[in-house]
This record gives C-alpha cells, structure tokens and sequence, in this order.
C-alpha cells in the first residue's frame, strides 16, 4: 500500500516535471523547426522552378546572379558587357516569342518539335538569352544551360527588392521588410509612449481609487480586443481619416499602422510602467515632500528616476509588441513592399509578408523557405527583446 | 521683503507645473477612456443593425455578402474546446511544479525566462510554427487538432503565469498546518493549495479563452476555412473561425462594399464574447477579494 503511494508520488512529480518544462521544450521545438524549414534556402537558386536559362555556346558568360537575371529580363541591362561577356546587345527569348523566330508548321502539329526549334533559335542567335521550361531542353542540347548564383547571406539581408514570384528570376532582399517593420514600430511607440508613461504616471501618483479602478478594466478590454477587430477598425475609421488628413492617394499608409499598433502597445506599456513606479518606497516619497517639493516635482525626481529600468522595460516590451504584430498592420498599412521614406506612404511589415503570402508559397519552394526564414528572424528578433527586458529589469537590483 | 516676493513666485511658479503637468496625465487618461468607448460604440452602431438570430444561427450565402456566420461561430468554439484541454491541464501542472516542487532557484529563473520568452513570441510565428509541426511534420493537416494545438501553445504562459500567481498568493501556514497532519506534500496540494487557488486559476482559463477566440494568425496556416458551410465532424476536419472571417471579409471577399454590414457585425460578435469573458473574469476576482477580507 506504502509503496503503491510512493509510486503514485513520483509518478505525478514526473508528470509535474515534463509540464513544468514545457515552455521550455516549446521554445526549442520552435527554434528547431523554423529553421529546418528555412535552412534549405540559401542552398538554392531563384530561378522558378522547373524552368531553364540557356545561352549560345560561344557565348563568354558561364554564370548570372538573380539580380543580374532580373535586370536583363526588365532590360535595365542591355549589352553583355555589363556583366563580363562580349560588347553586343542582349536578345531575350521567352517561350512565348517562338512565334517570331519559326513558323506554326516547323513547331509540328501538336508542338512536338519545340525542343529543336528552340535549340536551333540559340544556336542561331549568338547574343541570345533564353527562358523556358526544362521539359523542352533536348536530350543533346549543345547550346550553354545558364549557371544561377545561389542566394547569399547579403543579397537576403542587403538585396531592397522583395518579389518572390518574379519571373525568371526571384528577388528575395529583405531590407525594405525591416525597413517596413522599424518605421512602423518606430512611429507607434513614439506615440505610445509618452501616452503611456502619462497615463501609468496618472494611474500610480494622481488618480483617486474610484478613478483608478474605473481605468484598470479598461486598460484590460483595451488589451483584449482582438487584433483583427483592430485591424478593421483602422481600416475603416482610421485609413480613410488619414487619407483626408494629409491629402494622401490611398489612406493605407505607415502612419495609420503606427496608430493602430500605438493603440495596442498602450495596455503593455501602461501596466508596466505602473507597476515599476508602484515599487517606489513610500518613504522616499514623503521625504521629497517634507523637503517642501511638490507632487510634480516628486513624481518627476522621484518616482520616474527610481523606476527608470521598469520604464525602459514597458518601453522594450512596446516595441515587440509593434514588431510582432500582424493582423491589424495587415489591414492597414498597404502592404507595398518598397523601402519607405516616410511615414505617409504604404509600407509592408515582416509579420505581414508571412501571414500575406504563406498561403500561396508552394510547399518547400524558395519561396516558403525564404518566409521560413523571415520567421526566424522576427523571432530572433523577440528574443533578444525579451532577454534585454530580463536584463534591464535585473540591473537595478 | 523682496525675498519673500520671489519666495512666492517660485512656489506658485511650482504649483502652476504641477496643475500643468497633472492637467495633461489626467486628459491622458481620459484619452485612453475615449480611445475604448469609440472603437466600442462604433462597432456596436454599425455592427447592431445586423444582429438578429438569423446572423447568429444561419450560414454565409451570397459570396460571403448576406446570411450568417453560423459556422464561424461554432468553429471558433471547436478551436476554445481544443485548445482548452490542451493548454489548461498542462499550464496548470506547470505552475503547480515551479511553485511547489522546483528546488533550485536557478531553475525556477529559467523556467520563468522560457516562459516569458514564450509569451513575447509573435502569434505568426506560432502559426509557422504549427504548420510546420503539427500540419506538415505529423501530418494532421489544415485540421482543428493542429489549429487548437497551435493555440494551445501560444495561450500557455498566460495559463501557467495565472495559476503561479495564484498559487503563491496563498499564505505557507496552510500548507504547514496540512504537512503537520501528516498529509503528503500531494495531498496537501491536492486539497488545501488547489482548492483554495481555484477561482483564481478559472480567471486566469477564462482570460485564455478570451485571447484564443481572437487570434488569426496562428490559424492561418493550420485550421481556418476561407467557406465552409459544413459543420466540422471530426478533429481533422477544417473549419471556420470568427476572426479569420472578418479579416476576409474585411480584405479579400468578392465584394468588399457589400459584405461590410456582415463585416461589422461579425466584429461586434467578437467583441461582445470578449467583453463578457473579461467581464466574468472580473466579477470573479472581486467576488474572491471580498471573500479574503
């Protein structure tokens, strides 16, 4: 009986033991499988899939970066020579510009000859470059299959040009995403913030407990209301205003993201920062008054100054909420995936691009690698958000 | 003579600062009061006119620009149950462990930073997550099963940190008086600590439901139905939810203009569940205090 007990104890304590670690485990498995996704990317290239590049033979050029690629199909490059061949001028080919070159008769009567016309099309232009699915390469092909550059870590990270479903040729840069999600976040906090230390600074000095208790629930809804409803909101209130406001084309801009994700960093903020003054020892306070000060002048050498590193910490846990945030930022900022120069213009967030674009990534292609990918790096990013709030909170003691 | 003058410019200079300063925190407040109350009225003046049983208990016709949102609803409960029996036994466990049996404050720390870190991710992140896991990896598919697991996830600190607090909110020398009787440190748990931390626990499960009926991202990518008249029949099955509803209805129906009324409507339901579950939550938590006074 005795050991039938003991053996239920441990048992539980086991049990206890799993669950006590399972955020833990959790943020492993995260970890593990965001990246196994992602990982494969930089091993390939951003040609889509099942497609070729080809060149004439005597054509000096072996390899082409996508950026490269890309240039030459939007003929921002036109001669060779820019990219190390010969001083001619770049001829594109695209299967649907075999008419130009053969006759409907030499293509056969169900197209059964396009392989070989499409070999004798390059063979016959020394300056061409040809773009065209891999099932019409012949089986002797004697013309040159173009080499593509794999992606590198700088073209991800430095590359401003975000088109993953480009033909020929992919851009996969992130620099305009970041870009994207630092205005917005920027913007947000810059309004949350002060908002939000006022209101802590009213909530934990000044307001009476009527007040103060009529406040908190509010705070509360404010934080649970969902962020679709957020997002709908903005975009049916808050866009339109901004577009009146500033005479702006489309009201879905940077600016009505930043108010928006302001409005749902402020319960995070506020509750903190409240927090962090409420730790105050009363007994500093009162000496600030005998001292003849006022309750401005306390709050302000007083309260804000012991309470710095909480308020640092409200202010950091702000902005990860701005960064993450997806649905309502979604709906709002336009989504444009450009490098944005100010606040008033669309822009489009990382989250944005995931939650926007996963659902039509083929599995495993580039593409949904290189989403993968941008997953693991907002979630980098929240980590080290996380570890510095533990940091900073830990520095005051 | 003049010291005295100056004296006093300078204390009224102070007071003057002072109603200043606490002028703007106080109109501060009442923004934030204000902020709430519209978002609040509008959606419920736009979102009221559609409100009627048939929205509640209908399904979607017309490309998603008339009828109701029946199946979003019960979708949406699916995903709650789901993620509910998930998350609320295990969040619970935990807390009971890193208060009760974790030894070492190292790795109490640890735990407590895994678990904050775990509530700082952003929801898309779970959603890649989930369907890397649970829709890809084990094969369950665009199902409830991997939606409400994906959820359950993401609800879990918010279980595990109301159940800690609750926890230690209650004073050693019950647990002394029950170790002193000879009971065992489960029992003691088992019937002084929980009974007594339960109400506050249930807040802590109520608020959860309250973030689960919300979340979209998460469920993009391992359980959301664009339309799906049908109700689901089994875990792995897809289905609706009321979220992910409004943002397609939102952004990306077939007639945007001519779905807004639904639009609203659906948002005011959304609202109206979270605003219930806070409410109980509350009456909850000021029925203990008054009972601990």
């Amino acid at each position: 009986m005795k050991k039938l007990r003991k053996l239920y104890e441990r048992l539980t304590e086991g049990t206890l033991f799993l669950c006590g670690n399972i955020t833990g485990i959790a943020i492993l498995l995260i970890v593990l499988f965001l990246f196994r996704e992602g990982i494969g990317f930089f091993g390939r290239n951003s040609v889509e899939e099942g497609y070729v590049l080809a060149l004439n033979r005597k054509n000096p050029v072996n390899k082409l970066s996508s950026r490269e690629i890309k240039d030459i199909f939007d003929a921002e490059i036109t001669n060779w020579e820019e990219v190390d061949g010969l001083d001619r001028e770049i001829v594109l080919f695209r299967l649907n510009d075999i008419t130009n070159y053969v006759t409907e008769e030499e293509l056969g009567e169900e197209f059964e000859h396009i392989p070989e016309c499409i070999a004798k099309i390059i063979h016959d232009h020394p300056d061409m470059i040809a773009f065209f699915p891999k099932a019409y390469l012949t089986e002797n092909f004697s013309e040159k299959v173009l080499q593509v550059e794999r992606i590198g870590l700088l073209e991800f990270f430095g590359g401003d040009e975000w088109m993953p479903t480009a033909t020929p040729s992919a851009q996969f840069g992130i620099l305009s995403l970041i870009m994207g999600t630092l205005w917005v976040s920027f913007g947000a906090i810059l309004i949350a913030l002060p908002l939000g230390i006022g209101v802590a600074i009213y909530l934990a000095e000044v307001a009476n407990k009527r007040f103060r208790n009529f406040l908190k629930p509010v705070i509360e809804l404010l934080a649970g209301i969902p962020s679709v409803v957020y997002g709908f909101f903005g975009l049916v209130v808050l866009v339109p205003f901004v577009q009146k406001t500033f005479n702006l084309p489309i009201g879905e801009t940077g600016l009505s993201g930043s108010i928006i994700l302001a409005i749902m960093a402020l319960p995070t903020i506020i509750t903190i920062a409240e927090d962090a003054m409420r730790t105050t020892p009363l007994a500093m306070k009162e000496a600030s008054l005998a001292l003849g000060a006022t309750r401005w002048q306390t709050v302000y050498k007083v309260v804000l100054p012991y309470s710095s590193s909480g308020i640092m910490a409200a202010a950091i846990l702000g902005i990860g909420r701005a960064i993450g945030e997806t649905m309502a930022v979604l709906m709002v900022t336009g989504n444009a995936a450009i490098i944005p120069h100010s606040l008033l213009e669309p822009l489009r967030t990382i989250p944005a691009t995931i939650a926007a674009e996963l659902g039509e990534a083929p599995k495993h292609s580039t593409h949904y690698q290189a989403l993968f990918l941008l997953g693991v790096i907002l979630f980098i990013i929240t980590l080290i958000i996380n570890i510095s709030v533990e940091f900073v909170k830990r520095k005051r003691v | 003579m003049n010291d005295e003058i100056k004296m006093q410019q300078i204390h009224r200079r102070k007071r003057l600062y002072e109603a200043i300063f606490f002028g703007l925190f106080r109109i501060m407040g009442f923004m934030v009061v204000l902020i709430l109350g519209f978002i609040l009225c509008f959606i419920t003046m736009k979102g009221i006119g559609v409100m009627s049983w048939e929205f509640i208990t209908a399904s979607p016709t017309d490309g998603l620009t008339k009828g109701g949102i029946f199946p979003a609803i019960v979708g949406t409960m699916c995903l709650i149950a789901g993620s509910m029996i998930f998350a609320f036994p295990i969040g619970v466990l935990s807390g009971i462990y890193t208060t009760e049996y974790a030894k070492t404050g190292k790795w109490v720390k640890f735990i407590r930073l895994m678990t904050n870190n775990l509530s700082g991710v952003p929801s898309i992140v779970f959603g890649l997550f989930g369907m890397s896991l649970f829709v890809n990896t084990l094969g369950f598919g665009d199902s409830i099963l991997a939606g409400s697991l994906t959820l359950g996830l993401l609800v879990l600190p918010v279980v595990i940190r109301t159940t800690e607090e609750a926890i230690l909110s209650i004073d050693d020398s019950f647990r002394h008086g029950s170790l002193a009787l000879g009971a065992t440190k489960l029992q003691t748990i088992n019937r002084v600590v929980l009974p007594m931390a339960f109400p506050n626990i249930i807040t802590g499960l109520i608020l959860s439901i309250g973030r689960v009926s919300g979340e979209t991202a998460p469920i993009l990518f391992t359980v959301a139905a664009y339309f799906l008249p049908q109700l689901p029949t089994s875990i792995f099955d897809q289905v609706m939810a009321l979220p992910y509803h409004l943002y397609v209805i939102a952004t990306s129906g077939t007639n945007i203009e001519a779905s807004r009324g639904i639009a609203y409507g659906t948002a005011l339901v959304l609202i109206i569940i979270v605003l219930t579950l806070n409410l109980a939550a509350n009456v909850i938590r000021n029925y203990i205090q008054k009972k601990i006074k």
